[in-house]
């Protein structure tokens, strides 16, 4: 009879006239929502494992075992993507699902669509795993799966929505609580985000080009990167916030106007922040502009959801003392409000000068991703299980074990990579004296190494808490029986009397969710095309500097090794405007530069110096060497060795197939030159190895080696200074 | 050179800042005044929905 009380004062004559509508009796379906769970806690070890160690690999090189497959380049996206996708991923589906059947007192929509979505998820992300180990990367980080995934995805993505959006159109509740909305605004906005950064042109089973080049490219990529973290990592998170602190704390929301402020403002500024990732690049300077403003008025939605969270727990601080569920909120909102904080602060420009490319921005990531996005898994893990079983979690002392271990485990990945980031920029903008760079680039690497190795220990103390929770769970689950479908009982809608008092506007929006989710995509829409649309529209003004060419066919082929290795999480290719950019590395980027770079590769990080200007810097059999064995050229280095490029042959039957894709995209080789492209690449290979020859190294011109040492020679020299 | 002179050349190229200025504006003060003139009573119970 709960509609009853919610519309009590309303009801209307004609309902007192007739007989009192029986209540429907309806089952939900937790089937769902345990795959989800035990999928989230799967995924969740494996994606830590594998941020362990490549955390340990940045100290310890030798930890690849010399193979390709486990390099720091390949398993960093697969750590990225399990712990985004498959961890939160799974965990964001499971908490939907389990909160959209109580908050709208109805079954889910279809059975087997929940199903095709669980198995659908799964598959891709192994075949995602699979292909990244393999090197079929498409080389822009947090999107890196393949052509044939991002289909995948999308068709899953449609799935997920069918039933959220079917589940929403039966339901027995008229209104829609805010944590369904935030849900409504994550599906629509992470369906746009997919489609506009997945265009890609496709020239074989797995590989495909980015449609989008150089300034465009980056542009996309840092407004769909941005965003999902918005979207992806953020706003579901906000819908389990508004349901399970709530509910942990038996008490409702602390303001529901505060959320509702919170969800439009939210979503709407947002979407705009994403150039703040690109602070002085080539990007043109409004957008960059645009990006700061955006992310500065983001503290206020964000401390005002932050604090709405907090503050429910008003009067009830004495629970938060015992229960290890609210102490992981409580840390999980402290964190969100911290990075929250800390991300616009980042987009100052004078700031973001500094921490850019730095151990810093690592830092205030898994501020997020462990305190916020972790915590709030595993606390609404502790929630819903047991009520899911029928009993008591196992061990609340090992809960609280967990959230100490945990908490210790992100103070100690946090503190060391933030001194690191600290060391990092002082280090490299330190001058002499006499004006000259104080530091090699190399001396800054190994003065940080220590702070990686704590770094290390802190993901696995966290890692550690995590294996906790599974044996807790699972002895929660062994404890208790599982209820498959939980009776539950409501008044269909139609039996429930509408409010006579005059309805608000916004009052018909929370109750029509069609048009709520039409609402929220204008909203992301207006801000992703003024961002996007002035970036293209000067497509035909970006400076075509007339010394940029198009990469020779064995460049083509050096490159697509650079990203198949994923060079580009280490290594940048963007010389922002400053003096000891420009001392240490060359003239600073322009715009025109990048103009056949599909995808752009100018990262986000310097593990390893920007090669943006390496061409010509050292001769051929400097690279020849240094990727057999860095450690030989440099003592100190953290590279992994890249034995295999040096045995490996090199796959010219691509060559055609990969210069046509890039004259469809508009790289202007001679009609024809892709049938003639492998006698150029053939005739560059024998002038290499030659070279190589004369410093008396033996090299086969066929081997991958040949191809990526004629692309690293030619990066920046089309417009070096003479 | 600077990117600036590329942005001069598009067409009216400062409505784009003031377009979502005044978007942004807009769509905050409706959101915000709704909210506070909304009765307090159906807030609360809106509120408690996942608590019944």
């Amino acid at each position: 009879m709960q509609a009853d009380t919610a519309f009590g004062e309303s009801t209307s004559a004609r309902f007192l006239n007739q007989p009192m509508p029986l209540p429907e009796k309806y089952f939900i379906d937790n089937k769902i929502v345990k795959q989800f769970g035990v999928a989230t806690l799967f995924w969740g070890i494996v994606g830590m494992l594998v941020g362990v160690i490549i955390a340990f690999e940045l100290a310890f090189p030798a930890l690849n075992l010399g193979i390709p497959y486990t390099t720091f380049g390949r398993l960093r996206p697969i750590h990225t993507n399990a712990v985004i996708f498959a961890f939160v991923g799974n965990a964001v589906f499971g908490g939907a699902y389990y909160i959209f059947q109580r908050v709208l007192k109805t079954r889910l929509f279809n059975d087997t669509l929940s199903k095709v979505h669980f198995w659908g998820w799964q598959l891709i992300i192994v075949v995602g795993a699979i292909s990244l180990i393999l090197g079929y990367t498409t080389g822009k980080e947090y999107a890196e799966l393949e052509w044939p995934i991002d289909i995948l995805i999308t068709i899953v993505w449609v799935v997920f929505g069918i039933n959220l959006f079917g589940t929403i159109l039966k339901r027995r509740e008229r209104h829609l609580y805010v944590a369904i909305w935030f849900f409504i605004g994550t599906w629509v906005t992470v369906a746009l985000l997919h489609i506009v950064n997945s265009f890609e042109l496709p020239f074989g089973l797995f590989k495909s080009y980015s449609l989008f080049a150089g300034v465009q490219d980056a542009l996309v990529q840092w407004w769909y990167g941005h965003n999902a973290v918005a979207f992806f990592l953020t706003t579901p998170f906000l819908g389990l916030m508004y349901y399970f602190v709530p509910k942990a704390a038996n008490r409702p929301i602390y303001s529901y106007r505060w959320s509702i402020i919170h969800f439009w403002a939210l979503i709407f500024i947002y979407i705009w922040a994403g150039p703040h990732h690109l602070l002085y690049t080539a990007l043109p300077e409004w957008a960059q502009a645009l990006g700061t403003v955006f992310s500065i008025m983001l503290i206020l939605p964000s401390w005002g959801g932050m604090l709405n969270g907090l503050f429910t727990l008003r009067g009830a601080w004495d629970k938060v003392k015992e229960d290890p569920i609210l102490k992981m909120f409580v840390v999980a909102l402290t964190c969100y409000g911290m990075a929250t904080l800390e991300g616009p602060l980042l987009s100052l420009k004078s700031v973001n000068a500094i921490s850019h490319y730095t151990d810093w921005t690592v830092a205030h990531v898994h501020v997020g991703a462990l305190g916020f996005n972790g915590f709030m898994v595993f606390g609404m893990l502790y929630y819903l299980i047991p009520r899911m079983w029928g009993t008591k979690l196992y061990s609340r002392k090992l809960a609280n074990q967990h959230f100490i271990i945990g908490t210790i485990g992100i103070l100690l990945y946090a503190i060391p990579l933030y001194w690191a980031g600290f060391s990092q920029a002082l280090m490299w903008k330190q001058f002499t004296a006499s004006g000259q760079l104080q530091y090699q680039f190399l001396e800054t690497v190994t003065h940080v190494t220590p702070m990686y190795i704590l770094r290390g220990i802190g993901g696995t103390l966290y890692m550690v808490g995590a294996i906790m929770a599974v044996y807790n769970i699972y002895k929660t689950m062994k404890q208790g029986s599982f209820v498959a479908n939980e009776p539950a009982q409501a008044l269909p809608l139609k039996a429930q009397p509408m409010p006579v008092a005059k309805q608000h506007w916004h009052s018909i929006i929370e109750r029509k969710p069609v048009r709520l989710l039409v609402f929220s995509l204008i909203v992301v829409a207006i801000g992703g095309a003024v961002e996007l649309i002035p970036t293209f529209l000067i497509d035909s003004n970006v400076p075509t500097i007339a010394a940029v060419k198009p990469y020779t066919p064995l460049e083509l082929q050096g490159r697509d090794i650079y990203v198949r290795e994923g060079c580009y999480t280490c290594h940048s290719q963007m010389i922002r405007p400053f003096r000891d950019e420009e001392a240490r590395y060359g003239e600073y980027s322009k715009a025109g530069e990048f103009v056949y770079d599909h995808p752009f590769q100018w990262g986000s990080k310097r593990t390893g110096p920007d090669l943006q200007r390496v061409g010509g810097k050292y001769p051929n059999s400097w690279h020849y060497r240094h990727m057999d064995d860095p450690q030989e050229i440099s003592a100190g280095s953290i590279m992994p060795p890249y034995p295999w490029l040096l045995t490996d042959d090199l796959n010219t039957s691509t060559t055609p197939a990969k210069i046509r894709a890039m004259q469809k995209l508009g790289v202007p080789y001679p009609a024809g030159y892709d049938k003639i492209a492998n006698d150029d690449l053939r005739k560059q290979a024998e002038s290499i190895a030659t070279s190589l020859q004369t410093d008396k190294i033996k090299a086969d011109s066929k081997k991958e080696i040949i191809a990526v040492i004629a692309y690293l020679q030619r990066l920046g020299v089309d417009i070096k200074k003479k | 050179m600077k990117f600036t002179n590329y942005l001069k050349s598009i067409q009216n190229v400062s409505i784009y800042p003031l377009i979502s200025l005044v978007i942004f504006v807009a769509v905050f003060v409706i959101v915000a005044i709704y909210v506070f003139s909304a009765d307090k009573k159906r807030m609360e119970e809106r509120a408690s929905i996942p608590l019944t």
